[in-house]
């Protein structure tokens, strides 16, 4: 019973009280993981964007032979000069071989087994976002000054990475959606199930004068008590699951894996989740109602 | 309650006839009206259609053909949603009583003040008021499982005059009680009728419409009103 309002038909007995708050309890639970997904997703994106935008960074092929070292070392001198004389360039920093290192040491083990690699050189581009530039015309001009120098603005493999996050998130709404549909039909499922277990009382209601919305609201009621119960109860189950995924991801960042926290937008939404799968379940129980009732004399 | 002037005609039938699906009609060819404030019974043998006939003035159900007017509202023309406000206008002590079994003596009978949106005091004053006078001052809180057929007909009977309807409709009202209660429900219904509202009973009880002879009587057989006395 909703805020305490009396109800006329004996619905607290039946049948669909017992299952209804576990079904709702699943589908609160399985929507917490996917919006949880959703928002860490969205956050990621934003962090790639951010952080690649208005940053380039140009390669140099490592030069073979003895003075191979030396020749390298000039090459960069020479990109990092043209890159720095190049407009909308704000700063062009070439990193040294113990920070490209470091940069490979998560992926291809200790430092000994690395530093003797053959490894191209990095330069760090940071250009002024407002200035449009000539990415095209800047690659072909170091690619014909510097031997072995190739620019990468990081847009091909970052829209990928974007678009793969965004068709992930599309399809994380899409399951919270889907998971509403059924959580709907089943409302209507019991719904019904109730009005025709209660067909009996219904009548007696409507032949002392009782509005349609008089039954409907008492269904209703009843289906967002119980919605709630579920959802708190999916909730409470969501929370301990989530926290286990962060802290599983934490253990596993470190290079691999960007950090994976929920932002505070995302637990406020999960918290609401309760609330809006039992606003669904009295909405659905209150239309299903209406619209029996219309059908009978 | 809008009582109306006596005499105007409260319901009227025109030629109706009901059938229940693909059956053969139940009723054919009604055709009477009852004025406001009067007080009928409603005669004749098993079968004949009495309890159709006062589903169809209950709004229960629509007729199959003819015309049925109530409180000058012709029903085939009525919305649904307008229903419940002339529902709300009759009383009806159905022959199965019809009690909900999960809700106490007092609770049945304040639903139709409770659907009206009465208030609660109202609701703890009028309805304990009205058990008592039908004698079951003592039973307020029970369930109708554990009443016997005649309280919980004076439950029914309770819960279709506490809205002081404009017409009450009783099937066999008398038909599980004792002759002094009997006796005290008619002259509960006689009362309401001093008020003015608009009586019909439903009932096979001769000697009770015996002694009550100065009220008119509704006959009927083989579905068809024989005489409007």
């Amino acid at each position: 019973m909703m805020l305490g309002r009396r109800s006329d038909l004996p619905l607290k007995g039946d049948a669909t009280s017992r299952f209804l708050p576990w079904l709702v309890a699943l589908m609160v639970y399985l929507s917490a993981v996917a919006v949880a997904g959703t928002f860490v997703l969205a956050g990621l994106v934003s962090r790639w964007d951010h952080d690649v935008a208005g940053t380039l960074t140009v390669q140099v092929a490592p030069v073979p032979g003895e003075a191979g070292e030396m020749l390298t070392d000039e090459r960069v001198r020479q990109a990092v000069d043209l890159l720095r004389r190049t407009t909308g360039v704000k700063t062009a920093r070439a990193l040294d071989k113990q920070q490209l290192v470091a940069l490979l040491e998560p992926w291809l083990g200790s430092a000994e087994v690395v530093r003797d690699l053959p490894l191209p050189r990095l330069i760090d581009v940071a250009v002024d976002p407002d200035i449009r530039m000539d990415l095209g015309d800047l690659a072909e001009r170091l690619a014909q000054t510097v031997p072995g120098a190739s620019l990468d603005d990081h847009r091909v493999w970052l829209s990928r990475l974007i678009n793969l996050s965004l068709t992930t998130q599309w399809v994380a709404i899409g399951i919270v959606l889907v998971i509403g549909g059924v959580t709907s039909a089943t409302v209507v499922y019991a719904t019904r199930t109730g009005m025709a277990v209660h067909k009996g009382v219904i009548e007696v209601l409507h032949l002392i004068g009782a509005h349609d919305d008089y039954i409907a609201r008492q269904f209703a009621d009843r289906a967002f008590s119980l919605g709630f119960s579920g959802g708190l109860l999916g909730l409470a189950m969501a929370v301990p699951t989530l926290g286990l995924i962060g802290w599983a991801a934490r253990r596993v960042e470190g290079g691999f894996l960007p950090s994976l926290s929920l932002p505070i937008g995302g637990w406020v939404v999960i918290a609401l989740l309760p609330l809006a799968a039992a606003g669904l379940a009295m909405y659905t129980a209150r239309l299903t109602v209406h619209g029996t009732l219309a059908r009978m004399p | 309650m809008r009582h109306r002037p006596r005499g105007e005609h409260i319901i009227r039938f025109d030629g109706v006839g009901l059938r229940y699906g693909l059956g053969p009609e139940v009723l054919q060819d009604i055709t009477f009206a009852l004025p406001s404030g009067s007080f009928h019974f409603l005669t004749g043998p098993s079968g004949a259609g009495k309890s159709s006939l006062l589903r169809l003035m209950y709004l229960g159900m629509r007729p199959t053909r003819g015309r049925v007017v109530l409180f000058d509202k012709d029903i085939a023309l009525t919305k649904r949603y307008e229903f419940p406000a002339l529902r709300r206008r009759i009383g009806v002590v159905f022959q199965d009583f019809r009690l909900l079994d999960h809700l106490s003596a007092l609770d049945n009978v304040a639903l139709p003040l409770r659907v009206r949106g009465v208030k609660e005091s109202e609701v703890q004053k009028h309805v304990p008021e009205l058990l008592g006078w039908v004698g079951l001052a003592d039973q307020l809180h029970a369930k109708p499982s554990t009443l016997s057929g005649g309280q919980k007909q004076r439950v029914a009977i309770a819960r279709a005059v506490i809205g002081r309807p404009d017409l009450l409709l009783a099937d066999e009202p008398t038909g599980n009680v004792d002759d002094h209660i009997a006796m005290r429900l008619l002259y509960l219904f006689e009362e309401l009728n001093k008020l003015g509202t608009t009586i019909v009973i439903a009932t096979h009880n001769e000697g009770l419409v015996q002694r009550f002879a100065h009220h008119p009587r509704l006959h009927i057989e083989h579905g068809t009103v024989q005489k409007v006395e």
